[in-house]
């Protein structure tokens, strides 16, 4: 069962990583039939666990300040800043549909 | 000399009585690296620190003030650890170039005892793989695939082509930390382990593999796959060297607050380990499809034995086995989708040259940085985190990871100890064969052993137990209660002794192509 165009785009925008080929998409339609077999069980009455401590308590530590001041050692690996800030292209610019973007289902 | 010091143990004896110094150890370590430097098992080697390092312990041993056992022993770590002014890369072009600003609380824990960093090894691209193949550094070869005990059992062909065609894969995906280890070049390395990926590559290169509980050992610096399942593994030559590694490591971290805060005591295990009175269970269901007669066989003597010895060994049932791959492949693919998310180009890494708009960036830098298993992942996990697939895939995958947790507290609390099964389907498989099958195939298969006590978050041990019909380790698995490590390791001790695994004869060629030999004892004192 094919994974409808408009999923598709949808998820590369919310990804923003693209499917690239054909592969790209015949391989999450493959993972989605791989991961149907979790329908086999009987989850009635059952909690989803999202963690294997969940009978601990989280550490809490008191809201002091312990570290930081390391500006210089984090701006060392950003390619573009100016100053102290990281530089960004400019922004609420909405990715380019499907059709329009060069690179989509095409061997990049 | 130098050869029979294969165990921690005996090197941290020979330091101490100045029968070796640190800086001979590393000065060899660092030679062995380059002559098996076509193993591929080490992305960078940081020589110059690792002397420095050397240097400085051997400062310590010359004024009898050693900072502990570690002290001096060269030891390797997987490169999906931070490392402080070390290229950290996880073998993927979104990181080439990244150096560490940090050390990862465990690679700190060491560097704090003394032990001297020799080098950042080699993974499958984000630790995603079960093989060690698909990382942007090429593939990590299997040094028993250069052994006298492999190359015996080989089909006679021409000796070039032997060594070229023949080659074995390492697993994964720390197989670099595990061919590290496995061909003497450290003693100790760290991997990381999500759905086996510590313990699959322990049992193809013959040596020991420790998965700790979950939330036993720090994971900040560790680049994160999977928040809920990952865990820092350690693979080193001997159980006790694990012992005394995961010593130096467990506790406590007020950095990762998925760490917890009851008092850790580092143990040693006892010299003559005792399982008769011990409860060992047999889950039926890992009997899988596909598992080698051999290591079912393999698996029916390794019972026996215990049973030999007083052990109460029986069969157990854990019923959701068969679904942990596939719960598996819903929680880490949705966790990935969510962890990939911070490599976008601005803070660190790879940065696109596109600069149309932030979003263009981003998907640009993406495309370009991440392999396709990678990108397959997160394209998949962002599909079962949509809001109509969430319940169904996402919230469902939950539930059926309680199922699997369950199964193991039934059978514990029934009395059972300590869970004996396989590490692995197969000896390792030769690279050719490994790569016709996609990389989620591949994964979904290898992991179908090791990936349930990841789900659970329970403690599990390879141990190298024999050789194949073609002259490959094969390894068990042993898998215990939370938090339980002292006893796991005991019984995994105790099984060592027992099995008595031989070492790994490596024929290693120099440049000028003669075969140069490193003899090595079968056993030691």
């Amino acid at each position: 069962q094919p994974v409808a165009g408009d999923v598709l785009e949808h998820l590369e925008q919310l990804a923003l990583v693209d499917f690239r080929d054909a592969e790209g998409v015949e391989r999450l339609r493959r993972a989605i039939q791989f991961a149907d077999q979790l329908h086999e069980v009987n989850t009635d009455g059952v909690e989803p666990m999202d963690s294997v401590l969940e009978d601990r308590c989280l550490y809490l530590r008191e809201d002091d300040v312990t570290e930081g001041n390391c500006v210089n050692e984090l701006l060392k690996n950003a390619r573009e800043k100016v100053e102290e800030y990281f530089v960004a292209p400019p922004g609420n610019i909405p990715l380019p549909k499907l059709e329009e973007r060069e690179t989509f289902r095409q061997g990049s | 000399g130098l050869r029979q010091l294969v165990w921690r143990f005996q090197v941290s004896a020979a330091l101490k009585e100045g029968r070796v110094t640190p800086t001979e150890l590393c000065q060899r370590c660092l030679a062995l690296i380059k002559s098996t430097r076509f193993l591929n098992a080490y992305i960078t080697v940081a020589e110059e620190t690792a002397l420095k390092q050397a240097e400085e312990s051997e400062k310590r041993y010359k004024t009898g003030q050693p900072l502990g056992v570690l002290d001096g022993i060269p030891i390797a770590v997987k490169d999906n650890f931070n490392t402080a002014g070390i290229e950290t890369t996880c073998a993927s072009n979104m990181l080439k170039g990244y150096i560490s600003p940090y050390n990862a609380t465990v690679v700190q824990k060491l560097l704090d005892q003394g032990a001297v960093l020799l080098g950042k090894t080699n993974l499958d691209e984000f630790a995603m793989g079960s093989g060690s193949t698909d990382g942007v550094f090429g593939p990590v070869r299997n040094p028993w695939s250069y052994s006298r005990q492999y190359k015996e059992k080989s089909t006679p062909k021409s000796h070039s082509e032997d060594e070229e065609s023949n080659w074995v894969i390492t697993g994964g995906s720390s197989g670099g930390s595990a061919a590290a280890v496995s061909s003497f070049t450290c003693f100790a390395a760290l991997g990381s382990d999500t759905g086996g990926s510590t313990r699959n590559p322990a049992a193809h290169c013959g040596v020991v593999g420790l998965k700790p509980t979950y939330g036993l050992i720090s994971r900040h610096g560790l680049i994160p796959l999977v928040n809920s399942m990952d865990v820092p593994g350690i693979l080193t030559r001997c159980v006790d060297d694990a012992a005394v590694v995961l010593g130096s490591l467990a506790g406590h971290d007020p950095k990762d607050s998925t760490t917890i805060q009851d008092n850790f005591k580092p143990f040693e295990l006892p010299s003559l380990p005792d399982v008769s009175k011990l409860s060992i269970g047999i889950p039926k269901e890992y009997h899988a499809p596909g598992l080698s007669s051999e290591i079912l066989a393999l698996w029916s003597k390794a019972a026996d034995l215990f049973k030999n010895a007083g052990a109460k060994v029986i069969e157990v049932s854990l019923p959701h086995t068969r679904y942990s791959i596939v719960c598996y492949h819903v929680l880490c693919t949705a966790e990935v989708a969510s962890n990939m998310a911070r490599f976008d180009g601005l803070e660190y890494g790879h940065r696109s040259d596109v600069n149309k708009s932030t979003e263009s960036l981003y998907a640009a830098t993406r495309r370009e940085g991440f392999n396709d298993v990678v990108r397959g992942r997160i394209l998949s996990g962002n599909y079962f985190l949509l809001k109509q697939n969430y319940e169904n895939y996402f919230i469902k995958a939950q539930k059926v990871r309680r199922l699997i947790a369950n199964d193991f507290l039934k059978v514990f609390r029934s009395g059972v100890d300590i869970l004996l099964t396989p590490t692995t389907l197969s000896d390792a498989v030769p690279y050719g064969e490994f790569i016709k099958e996609d990389n989620r195939t591949r994964s979904a298969q290898d992991d179908i052993l090791t990936q349930a006590a990841n789900m659970a978050g329970l403690p599990a041990i390879n141990v190298p137990t024999a050789l194949s019909e073609r002259g490959l380790p094969v390894g068990l698995q042993f898998i215990g209660r939370s938090f339980q490590e002292k006893q796991l390791l005991t019984v995994a001790k105790w099984f060592e002794k027992q099995v008595k695994f031989p070492m790994i004869q490596l024929e290693v060629k120099r440049h000028n192509h003669d075969v140069f030999q490193h003899q090595k004892s079968a056993s030691f004192s």
